[in-house]
């Protein structure tokens, strides 16, 4: 199953779907492409909402932390929504969960945005 | 694909192409084998991430998807063990200086955690060099780590 990645905007916050494995190649290609558009607009509030992605690697994992710092670099916050126990635990593994906010419920998310 | 049997163990080994798509089949065939040994399901998934990985990196990092380079994949299974060796036709890597990517200069690097992964998921790993290319050898023992514990290469 290839990725898909959509965008909605809820209380100044943009949230990204992302559903999918998100791997080496197409994957990581357009979480890159969908955050790097986002950014380019202005949005400074970015929740990736990773409940439907059912398979992330390494080169998975270092395009979130890419979309992490170029957020922030740009002034900006990156949030993560609904991770799978797959995803956690690989986060734990790679001392990245306490790097990342990660939420566990989408109006919390909002809320820690604009808080 | 190549097909051997001998006492108690089976090894299956397949040569392809420098390619991603190479990348995916090495992933499918570990979760099946993997399946085949009596892994669970979380352990399948850590086992075929793992050579996942180790395909990625002769892939990419070793062959640099050169059209002229293969990769070439051997799994073994054993009522006891599933062994896989991931080999690259490439310029060879420098085991003694992968970075760890846990320390905090490295924690926020965007490449570099492929072989991190692959010890935290597998039971014993081993390099060798090749002339040209590196070996990686993976083992994920059936019940967990060595009898007496020991997750210690032997070779």
């Amino acid at each position: 199953m290839t990725m898909k990645a959509s965008s909605r905007k809820v209380d100044g916050v943009t949230i990204i779907d992302l559903s999918g494995r998100i791997t080496l190649g197409e994957g990581s290609v357009v979480l890159r492409d969908t955050v790097k558009d986002i950014s380019s607009k202005g949005e400074k509030k970015i929740l990736l909402n990773l409940g439907d992605v059912t398979y992330i690697d390494s080169s998975g994992i270092g395009e979130l932390v890419s979309a992490y710092t170029s957020v922030r670099n740009a002034g900006g916050e990156l949030k993560l929504l609904n991770l799978t126990k797959k995803v956690h635990d690989l986060l734990q593994i790679t001392k990245l969960y306490t790097v990342f906010d990660v939420q566990d419920d989408e109006a919390s998310a909002i809320a820690a945005f604009n808080r | 694909m190549d097909i051997r049997h001998a006492m108690n163990a089976t090894r299956v080994s397949y040569t392809l192409e420098s390619t991603l798509a190479s990348v995916n089949k090495a992933e499918q065939a570990a979760m099946e084998l993997a399946a085949k040994s009596g892994f669970d399901e979380d352990e399948c998934g850590r086992v075929s991430m793992a050579v996942r990985e180790a395909t990625v990196n002769a892939v990419l990092h070793g062959n640099r998807y050169d059209a002229t380079k293969r990769v070439t994949i051997s799994f073994e299974t054993t009522p006891e063990a599933l062994t896989v060796s991931v080999r690259d036709e490439g310029e060879g890597l420098d085991t003694a200086n992968i970075p760890d990517p846990l320390a905090p200069e490295n924690l926020l690097k965007q490449s570099g955690r492929g072989i991190f992964l692959i010890r935290a998921f597998m039971d014993e790993i081993r390099f060798r060099a090749l002339s040209p290319g590196t070996e990686i050898t993976m083992i994920k023992f059936v019940r967990g780590p060595n009898r007496d514990g020991s997750k210690e290469a032997t070779q």
